[in-house]
Order: structure tokens, then C-alpha cells, then sequence
């Protein structure tokens, strides 16, 4: 082995801390930005990925069983490169035991794949005949595994049983089932895809070149991709500004842990580099035997990081999955290699500007260095904390970090990250709490007439959809039931009309609200709520649709008739897009309630309460339900764990750069624990004073850190909601309270402390004879 | 009879399975001596001091200072013992470059519990004594080496120990400083301080002590004057 071999082999073996601490921070780095350059990576156009990797259908058009011949649909039409189907289709409802059910469209699939719309099945199998696969964007598809659904209006009234959930991203159907299972198609699926899609009219082009290839009037119906995109971005684009936060605060964080491990790494060996030049090695050789005693383990640390960063990204993007509704997920080739390089680079970088400090150092400089007298600095806080009514050792400690002022630094900047994650993880947790809670717009506790079913809600049953509020219903009458029924506190109704939006290509549903709305809980964004007929509150998204803003008047047309209002309240609503104007019902008294909400008295049993009301409804025709507004959703869930894991990473990756700092300050001074526990210092109060030496310097970290992830919160917020197309309720901005951020910066000291333990357990474990020893 | 200082009994340590560092050796010191423990290097020297002093736990054998079952201590037990029964000079002083003359001093005072008054007051008391009051508010680094090795036995008598072990106190030292900590120590033992000095230099354990033994291969023997 040459010289140079000799001194990097010795120097990895024989500094077997510094070379674990490296390896150990270079994993944890890459394993953090394997995790958050991935997020980053799925993050970028996970719609089109996921469009493409399933060939998704660019045209879905549906064809009328009546007009059409399957073999009129085969035909070849321009422009179309591709084609699956045609598929059996129908519109079936599903039977519900409350409330009522959506139809469902059906789609008779022999199998999941095909050259267009290569179906994922997420769980289970293919349906067979008999049975049925959901989609998975019907709401808690997997619960209903296993489960039989009834679908009367279907011919013989077959019930399916559920096999399989399978994701399509161009959602060409609510399930499919086989073939045979449709015995009298109301029409056929034909999914084509088009050499150009890329705007509207190239697709308008080809539905109309594929109408032409049938009888007039022989098309039901067609879906253009660009409109599936735009639902599917509406709902994922949100989650981006929130994940590319993480992403780069994981990716940044590591790179500082990286590189002040190795800064610090070498720099302590700045002695050995003067021996080692002593006996005659050049500062070229000295840099690169330093460089490769740093490479070595950071080289370990990187292969088991992306190990880790594989492992931990597979079910963490099962999870992304969902989020951005693709069919699957993986940690790409070149995102691995971007990171394994950038550490290793980093590494190598940050180990040459250290060695090549240490190498341009004067021989007798280099060698005095580890036996310099101090400089002398921070005796001032010696002295200051020798006067407080502390234990010595505790005093000693606190004094500590200002003898090590670059360290302490290093210190500083990872508790600041680690406190800037947690700030930030905390603050969204809480917003999106928030945001969720604002969605949730009605809290009465009866509803009449309000679709509040779906599959999740409604168990299976044989029993008949139930009848809801017709234009016949008496109005007066129910009112009078509500207002008659023992326990009724109060109630407001609403009147749900579409409306045309006068001037531009928009229309909306306008709510008029009747009644006591004290069961009501819709949040302002800016503005007022209407207090009179002719005032209205619009949710952002008509805001922006329409190019309206708070304090304009715009002109709503009902079924010929305008009706000009004026905005004085930006509202949260995401329904129905956010196309919706909230007014008084006295604004459009044509209008005939469409559903009533009722709060009941505090102690009164609802399902009581809802046996009397709906035996003094029956005569009317209406059933009233409870109200099943709300809940907290299965994103926020997702959201949640997936904040608290990469959160937890971030804390880890800090906690490394403390344990680091530590450890390398730990060593400098070995002989001065050595000095303290010959004097009679115990090993408890050696642990006080090595973790009192990181308090203050944690708590700074934490006072830097808590206002920067406040900020970064702040900033990523308002992206998040503008992403979603939509302002958001001023609660979920003002989530930090006093108390919160006070507990959050002594979060800091938390990090400080958990790193500092291990090497303060350490240095009390030392034995005194050979710290004595220590040079 | 009084009862002993010190008293190992068939004491034995040998390290990583190489020849023994110190082999059955036995030993008594009584209050008021001063004993000089002589031997080349590796000769076991340190390690029978280690052990004295609770830094190390022997083999085989009992050792036993001021009454305390050394050799069965916990490293916080161990802590308490030097603290309080010992004194502990070294070559290289091993004072703490951060902290000043007297908060040096005042440190194994602070740690056993001594109120902070009461500390200065030891602290500045010793300093006069032996010389160096004058430094007390300056860092060692601006001290002469004997000058430090004089704060240094300060800060091991600041406790009042029963026993002061004293490592080559004047290994490090010009021969003027060294005679100079040699005086001070022979005083110390004058006024009835137990001393016990490991040094390999004759001259020093001929002027400060009045009993010599010898360490060689591990074994210990007592030397005539």
C-alpha cells in the first residue's frame, strides 16, 4: 500500500467516530433528500406521468346504443393513433338504505389493460362476471371490498359484489364490470388517443371526425382530456407548494449538516495534517488523503441512504399516490443519482476547502495547533456564569459555546432548520385542520332534501331510493312539521338555482339562504356577510371566473330573468367549484327551497327526533336525514402522516448536526473532563455540563428558526390556496398563538439536547485516567 | 496504632492480557507520612496511583483509603471519594486554561458542595499561603510552571483531603521551580499532610518524602534509607 493509502486507511480506522458521524449524516442526508427530491419529482406534472404511463384516453366518447352498430365504432377516423373499446356502458344507481345514491356509470371491461386507458388495479381482481371493480375515486372504495351492491334499475336487478378497486386517470367510469354483466347497453366507450391533443380545438377536431364516422345523433357524449386534467390538477396542484417546501428544506438542511460534519472532521485533524507534512508529504497528497478519508464513509452512508430513501419512499408514495390520484409511484433512477453525486459532492468539496486550509498551513502552525494555548475567547461568559446561582457545572456548560463560536454556529444553523421543520410541519397541520373544518359549511344536525348520501355514508340495502323535495312539495307544510317537531331549536333553508353569469361564459348555482342561519358556518375570507336582498357572497374561485372583486355588481340570469347583485363578502367554498353566490332568499323568491337544516335543542336525541319529524313529513313525501356534512377527510389524514414523517426526518438530520458538534467539541476537550472528573466531577454532572452547553445555543436556534418557519408557513399558505384556485378562511394563516411558538422554540433546546445526549453519556463514560492521557 | 492512609492488600492489574502492570502488591501508608514511589517507566507506577485515586479498578486485591473501599466504587462514587479524601497534583498541572487561578482553585470546593463564600474564602487562604494570591484573577496560561504547580496543589488541598497524591510534580518543571514544589511539599507533609509522590527522580523523593518505595515489573518493595 503507497504512503498515501497507508495514511487514508489509518485515518478511517483509526477515527472511527468521525467516520461513523460522517457516514451516519451522509445516510440520513440522502436518505432525507431522496425523500424530498422524489416528492419534488412526483410533484412535477404528476397528472401528465401518470397520463402517460396509462396511455390515457385523449377522447372518450360515449355512443348511443340505439343509433350505432359496433361495428360503425371501429372504423378508422384521422389523427386517432389508438383506440380501446367499444365498451358496454350503462348509468345505474345503486341502492341505498338512507339517503340516495349517485348513478354510477358502468363500464363492461373484459379486462384492465388495452392501448388506451391501461386501467391500475389498486386492490383485488378483475371483475368477473357477477361482480364489479370500483374506481378508486368514488370515496372509500376499499371499504366497500367484499360488500354486495343491488342495482334495481338495472335489467334482472342484478347485485354485484365488489372485487376490486382500480384507479383510471382519464375516469372513464365509476366501475367497471365484465362485459356479460351488461345485458342491454344504454351505449359504448370508445377511448382514442389522438396524434395532437394538445388544445381544445385538435381535440374538438377529432370528436368531430369521429362523429362523422356515425349516424347523426349517434354520439351521447365525449370527454376531452384537457377537461380531466383541469379537475385533477384543481385537487392535486394544491399539495405541490407544500411538498417542494419540504422537499427543498430537506435537501438544503443536508447539505449544510454534510457539509459542517466534514468541515468539522477535518479540522480537527488540522494536527495530524502538520505531522503528516512534517514528514514530508506534500499539501496536494494531504488534501487528497483527507478528501478520501472523508469519501469513504460519506461513500457507505450514501449507498445505505438510498437504500433507506427506497425503502422509505415505497409506502410514502403509495401515499403520494393517492394524493395526486396516478397509479403508481416510483423513486426515479436519475433522482437517486442526482443525490448519491450531490452528497458525494458535497463531501468531497467542503473535505477540500477544509484540507486545503489545513494544507496551506505552515508545518510547526499545523502541529502547534492541538497544543495552542486557547485564545482566550468567551472567558467572559466563564466569568458571568461563575457569578449565577448555578451548579459549577452547569455554569462551565453554558459559558461553552462562546470559547467555540464557529461551532457553536454550526450548531446554531441545524437546530434553526430542525425548529424552521417543525414550525412549519405544525403551522400546515393546523391550517390544513382549519381549511378542512371551513369545508365543513353546515352543522345542523337534521337535513330534508339535501343529497348527503354517496357510497361511504349510505349502507347497502334493498330498500328503494327515498323521495326528496319536488317543485310540487308544499313548503309551508314542512316548515310548519319543523317548526311543530318537539326539539327543533331553529332552521334556515336553502334555495339552490342554477344561473347564468351575464357577460361571461360561466354559469353558477346561487344558494338563497331563508331562516335562522345560526347552524350555518361559512368563513369570510374578506368582506361582510349579506345582511340584505341584493347583496351576495361569492367564494374565490367565481371571484377570479368571473373577474369580479368585493364591492362589484354582477348580473345573474334565471331562466330569462336578470338579477343584478352586489359582492360584499369573499366566502371559503369549494363546492361546486367555487361557482356558487351565496344571497338572501328574498333575492330570487321564485326560487322554492331545495333543502332545510336543522339545529335540534342541546339533550334531544336525533334519531328521535328524526322518528317524529319524518312520521309528520311521510304525508309530504319528504324524508329528513341527518346531517353527514363533514368529517375529517382521508387527505388531511394522508397529509398529516406525510408532514409529521418528512418533519421527523428533518428533526433527525438536525439532531445529527448537534450530535456532530458535540462530538467533535466533546473530543477537544477530553482532557479537560478528564481534569473535571479527576477533581471529583460525577459523570452526572459531566452529562449536565455537555448538554448545558448546547441549551443556549438551542434556544437561539430556536428563536431563529421558529420565525423563519412562521414566514416559510406564511409564504406556503397562500400557494397552496392559490394553486387550489382559492383565498383561504384568514383562521387557517393565524395558527400560532403565543403559547404554541414559546413551546415551539423550546423545541430548539428539545433538538439541542437529544443530540448532545449520546456524546455527553459518552464523555461521562470516559475513563478519567485515559482522558488524562489525551493529547 | 492509627489506622492507615492507604492500605492495599495483594493488589493485582494487568491490561489487554499483556504482563501485569502490577502484581499482588501490598501497601500501607499512615496519616502524617510522606512516601515517595519510585520505579522506571511502565513500571507500574501510574497504574498503582490510578488505582489509589479511584481511576482504575485493580484485578485482584482490596484497596482501601481513608476508611473508603476504593476498588468497589461506581464511577460516580468514585467521583465523591476524589472530591472529598484526595488531592490529586499532576506533571502537566492539568489546570483548566478557561478558568482563572482562583476559580481553578475553587472548583473541587464548588463540586462538593462548599458554599460559594465559603469557597473564596478557602481558595484566597491557600493562594496566600502558597505564594500565588497575586495570580488569582489571571489565567494559567500567564503563569511561570512552577507558579502553576503551586495552584495546582492549592486546588488539591482546597478540600481538606486526608491523602494528596502528587504525579512527577516536578517532571515538567526548571530545577529551581522544582526544588521550590519539592520545599512545598515537605511542608505540607511538616504541618501532617499525608503525602505520597510517584516520581522517577531520586533527588525529589530524598527531599520531600521520608519513605521510599520501589516499583519494578509490578512488583513493590520497600526500599531502606
Amino acid at each position: 500500500m503507497s504512503a498515501l493509502g497507508e495514511v487514508v486507511r489509518s485515518g478511517v480506522g483509526r477515527r472511527r467516530v468521525q467516520a461513523v458521524v460522517i457516514g451516519l449524516s451522509t445516510l440520513m442526508a440522502v436518505t432525507a433528500s431522496v425523500l424530498g427530491a422524489t416528492l419534488l419529482d412526483v410533484s412535477n406534472a404528476p397528472f401528465d406521468k401518470a397520463f402517460a404511463e396509462q396511455r390515457g384516453s385523449h377522447l372518450t366518447v360515449r355512443f348511443s346504443a340505439d343509433k350505432t352498430t359496433t361495428g360503425q365504432l371501429t372504423a378508422n377516423v384521422p389523427g386517432v393513433t389508438a383506440t380501446s373499446g367499444p365498451f358496454p356502458t350503462v348509468s345505474a344507481t345503486p341502492h341505498a338504505q338512507r339517503g340516495q345514491r349517485k348513478p354510477m356509470t358502468l363500464v363492461g371491461r373484459a379486462d384492465p389493460g388495452g392501448p388506451v386507458d391501461a386501467v391500475t388495479l389498486s386492490e383485488g381482481r378483475w371483475a368477473g362476471p357477477g361482480e364489479l371493480v370500483l374506481s378508486a375515486d368514488t370515496p372509500m372504495p376499499e371499504r366497500l371490498m367484499g360488500s354486495r351492491i343491488a342495482f334495481p334499475d338495472l335489467p334482472g336487478g342484478p347485485t354485484l359484489t365488489v372485487v376490486g378497486v382500480a384507479r383510471s386517470v382519464s375516469r372513464t367510469a365509476d366501475g367497471w364490470v365484465s362485459p356479460a354483466t351488461i345485458t342491454a347497453p344504454a351505449g359504448y366507450q370508445v377511448l382514442y388517443r389522438l396524434a395532437s391533443a394538445d388544445t381544445a380545438d385538435q381535440v374538438d377536431a377529432a370528436g368531430a371526425a369521429v362523429a362523422a364516422t356515425v349516424p347523426e345523433g349517434g354520439v351521447d357524449g365525449a370527454r376531452s382530456w384537457l377537461a380531466v386534467k383541469r379537475e385533477a390538477v384543481r385537487e392535486t396542484a394544491v399539495f405541490v407548494p407544500f411538498l417542494v417546501a419540504f422537499g427543498l428544506l430537506g435537501v438544503v438542511m443536508s447539505v449544510l449538516v454534510v457539509g459542517n460534519v466534514v468541515a468539522g472532521a477535518v479540522g480537527s485533524g488540522t494536527r495530524r495534517i502538520g505531522i503528516l507534512k512534517a514528514l514530508g508529504f506534500t499539501p496536494s497528497q494531504v488534501v487528497r488523503a483527507y478528501v478520501a478519508q472523508a469519501l469513504i464513509p460519506a461513500a457507505v452512508g450514501t449507498a445505505l441512504g438510498v437504500v433507506a430513501g427506497n425503502l422509505l419512499a415505497i409506502p410514502m408514495l403509495a401515499e403520494t399516490e393517492q394524493v395526486y390520484g396516478t397509479a403508481t409511484l416510483s423513486v426515479a433512477v436519475r433522482v437517486v443519482a442526482a443525490v448519491a453525486a450531490g452528497a458525494l459532492g458535497v463531501v468531497a468539496v467542503t473535505a477540500w476547502a477544509s484540507a486545503a486550509r489545513a494544507g496551506r498551513l505552515r508545518t510547526v502552525d499545523a502541529i502547534a495547533v492541538g497544543r495552542a494555548a486557547p485564545t482566550g475567547r468567551g472567558r467572559w461568559a466563564t466569568r458571568l456564569t461563575a457569578r449565577l446561582p448555578l451548579p459549577r457545572p452547569v455554569g462551565l456548560g453554558l459559558a461553552r459555546p462562546f470559547a467555540r463560536p464557529a461551532r457553536a454556529a454550526a450548531l446554531l444553523v441545524a437546530v434553526a432548520f430542525g425548529t424552521t421543520a417543525v414550525t412549519l410541519a405544525i403551522g400546515l397541520v393546523s391550517s390544513l385542520a382549519v381549511v378542512q373544518d371551513a369545508r365543513q359549511t353546515d352543522l345542523s344536525d337534521v337535513v330534508i332534501g339535501s343529497f348527503s348520501g354517496g357510497l361511504r355514508n349510505a349502507p347497502m340495502s334493498p330498500e328503494g331510493p327515498r323521495p326528496q323535495l319536488t317543485p310540487a312539495t308544499d313548503r309551508a307544510a314542512v316548515t310548519a312539521a319543523i317548526d311543530a317537531q318537539a326539539g327543533t331549536k331553529a332552521f334556515y333553508s336553502i334555495a339552490r338555482t342554477p344561473v347564468a353569469v351575464a357577460g361571461v361564459t360561466a354559469s353558477a348555482d346561487v344558494l338563497g339562504f331563508g331562516g335562522d342561519l345560526g347552524s350555518s358556518r361559512y368563513q369570510l375570507i374578506s368582506g361582510t356577510w349579506f345582511r340584505t336582498p341584493g347583496e351576495a357572497v361569492v367564494p374565490s374561485p367565481f371571484l377570479n371566473a368571473t373577474g369580479t372583486r368585493v364591492g362589484d355588481d354582477v348580473t345573474l340570469e334565471d331562466r330569462g330573468q336578470a338579477v343584478t347583485v352586489r359582492i360584499v363578502g369573499e366566502v371559503f367554498d369549494t363546492r361546486n367549484d367555487g361557482m356558487r353566490v351565496l344571497v338572501d332568499a328574498a333575492t330570487f323568491p321564485e326560487a322554492p327551497a331545495t333543502s332545510y337544516h336543522i339545529a335540534v335543542e342541546p339533550g334531544t336525541d336525533v334519531t328521535t327526533y328524526l322518528e317524529g319529524l319524518n312520521n309528520a313529513l311521510r304525508p309530504l313525501g319528504v324524508v329528513a336525514d341527518p346531517n353527514q356534512d363533514g368529517g375529517v377527510g382521508d387527505t388531511l389524514l394522508l397529509m398529516g402522516a406525510l408532514i409529521a414523517f418528512l418533519t421527523l426526518m428533518l428533526v433527525a438530520v438536525a439532531g445529527l448536526g448537534v450530535f456532530n458538534a458535540v462530538v467533535l467539541d466533546t473530543r477537544d476537550r477530553v482532557r479537560d473532563l478528564g481534569v473535571h472528573k479527576a477533581l471529583g466531577t460525577t459523570p452526572r454532572q459531566v452529562i449536565a455540563m455537555v448538554v448545558a452547553s448546547v441549551v443556549v445555543t438551542g434556544l437561539i436556534g430556536g428563536a431563529v428558526g421558529v420565525p423563519a418557519g412562521v414566514v416559510l408557513h406564511q409564504a406556503v399558505l397562500p400557494a397552496m390556496g392559490e394553486s387550489a384556485g382559492t383565498g383561504l378562511p384568514a383562521a387557517a394563516f393565524g395558527v400560532y398563538g403565543p403559547v404554541e411558538l414559546a413551546l415551539l422554540v423550546l423545541g430548539g433546546v428539545a433538538i439541542a439536547v437529544l443530540g448532545a445526549l449520546l456524546p455527553a453519556g459518552w464523555a461521562a463514560g470516559t475513563r478519567t485516567a485515559t482522558a488524562l492521557r489525551a493529547e | 496504632m492509627t489506622t492507615p492512609v492507604i492500605e492495599l492488600r495483594d493488589v493485582s492489574r494487568r491490561y489487554d492480557g499483556g504482563p501485569p502492570a502490577l502484581h499482588e502488591a501490598s501497601l500501607t501508608v499512615r496519616p502524617g507520612e510522606a512516601v515517595a514511589i519510585l520505579g522506571p517507566s511502565g513500571s507500574g507506577k501510574s497504574t498503582l496511583l490510578n488505582l489509589i485515586a479511584g481511576l482504575d479498578r485493580p484485578d485482584a486485591g482490596t484497596v482501601t483509603v481513608d476508611g473508603v473501599r476504593v476498588d468497589g466504587l461506581g464511577e460516580a462514587a468514585s467521583a465523591k471519594y476524589r472530591r472529598t479524601r484526595i488531592g490529586m497534583v499532576f506533571q502537566f498541572f492539568n489546570l483548566l486554561d478557561d478558568l482563572t487561578v482562583a476559580d481553578n482553585v475553587a472548583l473541587p470546593a464548588l463540586l462538593a458542595g462548599t458554599a460559594r463564600a465559603e469557597a473564596r474564602r478557602r481558595t484566597a487562604e491557600l493562594l496566600a499561603s502558597l505564594g500565588v494570591a497575586r495570580h488569582a484573577d489571571a489565567y494559567p496560561g500567564r503563569l511561570s510552571g512552577g507558579e502553576r504547580q503551586r495552584v495546582a496543589v492549592a486546588r488539591a488541598l482546597v478540600n481538606r483531603p486526608a491523602l494528596l497524591l502528587a504525579d512527577e510534580p516536578t517532571g515538567a518543571l526548571d530545577t529551581t521551580s522544582g526544588e521550590d514544589v519539592s520545599k512545598l511539599l515537605a511542608e505540607l507533609n511538616a504541618d501532617g499532610q499525608t503525602v505520597v509522590v510517584v516520581t522517577h527522580d531520586l533527588a525529589l523523593a530524598r527531599s520531600c518524602t521520608n519513605r521510599t518505595i520501589r516499583i519494578v515489573d509490578g512488583h513493590v518493595t520497600e526500599e531502606n534509607r
